[in-house]
C-alpha cells in the first residue's frame, strides 16, 4: 500500500529548541522526557531567545548541549544560586535550573531554600528520582525507607540516615513561592499534567511572579535494577505514597 | 574599596557578613541600588561567589569580599569561575588564621590566594595594596584585568586595611555602558548560536587542550602583568621584601634605617601572582641579603627564594596571629642581618 506524504498532517515532532545533540540517559529513563517537555514549553511561549539553560550536576550535567538556548553548567548544588545571580542582572531572561534530588535537597538545600524564600523570579524543575544516579545509584535524601542503593545496601534505615526529605512541603511553607507542585511521568495522565505544570511555571516568570518549583518523581531503571516498565509500576504503587502528587502552593 | 568598585563599574555585588570587611557588605547595601546595580545578601559565602558566577556569566562586571575564613568556602566557586574563564573581582580583608583565628591583620592566606586554592590546575591574580589609595587603584585595575584575562582577580588586603581610614581621591567613575562587549555572555540566544559557560569536558583529550590553553593565556599574563615597586635599591647593602600593610610599615622602617645611615631597599609586589621573579632575581646578583618580611610564618618568602635561588641570603622575619610588627621591629631585623 503507498502512502500519500502529501495529505499527512505531522502531528508530533521534535521540538524547535532541542537540538540534534543524542541525549546521553539510560533507556527508559524520565530524564529525556522532561527534558522534551520544557523544550516543548519554551517552543509553545515563543521564548527560546530568551531562556538560560542553568545545568547541575548529576546525569543532566550537560544540559546545556541540549536546548537552542544559552546556558550554563552549575556547581553541585549551587544552581539555584548562579540563577538568582543571572535573573538579578538581567530581567528579561527566562532562567530555569534543573536539579536532581542529591544537587537540590542534600549539597545543595541552604541555597535551593534560600533562593526560594527570596522569591527569585526563577523556575526550579526538581528532577526527584529517590537515587544518585551518575555516581552509580547511592542513596539520596529522598530514598525510600527499606530502599537498596549502593550506600545503603541492606535498605535505607531510618535510624541511621532519617527519612525520605519532602523538598517540595517543605518549600511550600514559605511565604514567597508562587507554585509549587509535584507531578510524575509514569503514564500519559501524568505526562500531560506534568506538562501543564511546567508551563505554568514558565509563564508565571514571564510574568515577573516569582518563583516556582516543579518537582517530578522520575525513575532511574538503571541504579533501581528494574525495566522501565517496573520503574513506572514502582512509582506509581510505592513512590506516590512517599511523595504525594499535585499543587502544594499556588498564587499565580 | 567600595566605591572604587561601583567607580570601576560593577553593577552586581553579593556579600555575606563577616570581620573584618562587613564595611563594604554595609556600604554596597546603601550604595548598589543608587547606581543602579544589584545587592543580595546571600545565606553564605558560598552562595555568593555562585551568585558571582551567574551574574558574571551574563555580562555584568561583578564582585563579591569576605576575610579569610569566608574565602576558604569561596574556593570552590573560585575554581569553577577559572574553569569557565569567568571574570570575577574578590576582596579578601584578610584577618588571623587558621580555622576561626581571629580578627587582626594577618596574610596567611598568600599560599591560598596565589598558588590555586581550590581544586585544579588555575591560577587568578593576585593584587595587594598597601595603602587605601592603592586599594582604589588596584580594584579599578583588578576589573580591567579580569575582563581582560577573562580570569578571577583577587584583591588581598588585611584587617588593617579594613578597618582604617584615610583620605583619598576617588577616580573618574566608568559608565558600565561603554565598556568592552562580552560576546560570550549568557544575554539569550537571539540572532546568533547559544553561548555555553562551563568548566566541564568530559573527554581527557578535550579537557587538556582546555587546561593547556588556559595555560598559555596564564604565561601571557605572567609576562605583561607584573607590577611591583622598587624604591631606594640602587646603592643598598640590603633588601626588604614585603607586601600589603607590611610593605607600609616597611617604608617607615627604610626611612628610619636610612637616618642612621644603614643603606636599606624595599621591594613591594603589587601582583602577587604573577609574582615578580625577574626582578628579584636581576637584584639579587647585586645585593644581599633580601629580607622577607610578612605577617605569616612565610609564604611569600618561598617565591623569593625561588627567584634568588642561592644567589644571595634570603632571612626571614614574620609575626603571627595578628600582630602587625612595628617599624622598630623591622629595623631590629635589618640590623641584625646587616654585616
Amino acid at each position: 500500500m503507498s502512502v500519500n506524504m502529501q495529505n499527512m498532517i505531522k502531528v508530533f515532532e521534535r521540538p524547535r529548541s532541542l537540538t540534534d545533540a543524542q541525549f546521553s540517559y539510560c533507556p527508559g529513563c524520565h530524564h529525556g522526557l522532561v527534558a522534551r517537555i520544557i523544550a516543548h514549553t519554551i517552543d509553545e511561549l515563543g521564548i527560546q531567545d530568551r531562556v538560560v539553560v542553568v545545568a547541575s550536576v548529576g546525569c543532566s550535567v550537560t544540559m546545556y548541549e541540549w536546548f537552542r538556548c544559552d546556558g550554563i553548567q552549575a556547581a553541585h548544588g549551587r544552581a539555584s544560586a548562579v540563577a538568582s545571580g543571572i535573573k538579578r542582572v538581567n530581567l528579561d531572561l527566562i532562567v530555569f535550573t534543573y536539579q536532581g534530588d542529591g544537587d537540590l535537597a542534600a549539597i545543595g538545600t541552604a541555597e535551593s531554600i534560600h533562593a526560594a524564600n527570596r522569591g527569585e523570579n526563577i523556575t526550579v524543575v526538581f528532577i526527584n528520582n529517590q537515587i544518585y544516579g551518575m555516581t552509580g545509584g547511592q542513596m539520596a535524601p529522598t530514598t525510600l525507607i527499606g530502599q537498596r542503593a549502593t550506600s545503603c545496601p541492606d535498605g535505607r534505615n531510618a535510624q541511621l540516615a532519617g527519612y525520605p526529605i519532602p523538598f517540595a512541603e517543605m518549600i511550600a511553607q514559605l511565604e514567597a513561592p508562587v507554585y509549587v507542585t509535584r507531578q510524575a511521568l509514569y503514564d500519559h495522565k501524568r505526562i500531560m499534567a506534568a506538562s501543564r505544570a511546567i508551563k505554568k511555571a514558565f509563564q508565571y516568570q514571564i510574568e515577573g511572579k516569582g518563583y516556582s518549583l516543579v518537582e517530578m518523581l522520575t525513575n532511574c531503571p538503571t541504579n533501581w535494577r528494574m525495566s522501565p516498565v517496573e520503574a513506572n509500576g514502582h512509582l506509581l504503587n510505592e513512590v506516590v505514597k512517599v511523595f504525594p502528587l499535585g499543587d502544594l502552593v499556588d498564587r499565580g | 574599596m567600595a566605591e572604587a568598585a561601583i567607580c570601576a563599574g560593577c553593577r552586581a555585588y553579593f556579600g555575606y557578613p563577616i570581620t573584618p570587611q562587613n564595611e563594604i557588605l554595609e556600604y554596597m547595601a546603601a550604595r548598589m541600588p543608587a547606581a543602579g546595580g544589584v545587592f543580595v545578601q546571600a545565606e553564605s559565602e558560598v552562595a555568593a561567589i555562585n551568585m558571582c558566577y551567574g551574574a558574571s556569566a551574563a555580562g555584568v562586571r561583578t564582585m563579591t569580599s569576605s576575610s579569610s575564613p569566608g574565602i576558604s568556602l569561596k574556593m570552590e566557586g573560585i575554581s569553577y569561575l577559572a574553569g569557565a574563564d569567568l571574570p570575577c573581582v574578590i576582596i579578601n580583608v584578610a584577618r588571623g588564621g587558621p580555622g576561626l583565628g581571629n580578627i587582626a591583620p594577618a596574610q596567611g592566606d598568600y599560599f591560598q590566594a596565589t598558588k590555586g586554592g581550590g581544586h585544579g590546575d588555575y591560577h587568578i591574580i593576585v593584587l595587594g595594596p598597601a595603602t587605601i589609595a592603592e586599594a582604589i587603584e588596584l580594584v579599578m585595575l583588578a576589573f580591567d584585568l579580569a575582563d581582560k584575562h577573562r580570569v578571577p582577580v583577587m584583591v588581598l588586603s588585611d584587617g588593617m586595611m579594613g578597618q582604617m581610614m584615610e583620605p583619598v581621591a576617588l577616580p573618574e567613575p566608568i559608565d558600565p555602558t561603554s565598556l568592552t562587549a562580552k560576546p560570550w555572555a549568557l544575554t539569550g540566544a537571539s540572532g546568533r548560536d547559544p553561548n555555553v559557560i562551563t568548566s566541564y569536558a568530559l573527554d581527557p583529550g578535550d579537557l587538556n587542550r582546555i587546561n593547556t590553553q588556559r595555560q598559555t593565556r596564564y604565561r601571557q599574563i605572567e609576562e605583561k602583568e607584573v607590577r611591583y615597586r622598587e624604591t631606594e635599591t640602587s646603592d643598598a647593602t640590603i633588601v626588604i621584601v614585603a607586601y600589603g600593610t607590611v610593605a607600609r610599615i616597611a617604608r617607615t622602617a627604610v626611612t628610619a634605617a636610612r637616618s642612621q645611615g644603614i643603606k636599606v631597599g624595599l621591594v613591594q609586589p603589587i601582583t602577587l601572582w604573577p609574582f615578580p621573579y625577574a626582578p628579584l632575581r636581576a637584584l639579587s646578583s647585586q645585593v644581599s641579603p633580601i629580607l622577607t618580611v610578612e605577617m605569616s610564618a612565610g609564604q611569600m618568602v618561598e617565591d623569593v627564594r625561588l627567584a634568588v635561588a642561592d644567589r644571595a641570603e634570603t632571612p626571614f622575619y614574620g609575626e603571627l596571629g595578628g600582630v602587625v610588627p612595628t617599624p622598630k621591629d623591622i629595623l631590629r631585623e635589618v640590623k641584625r642581618n646587616v654585616s
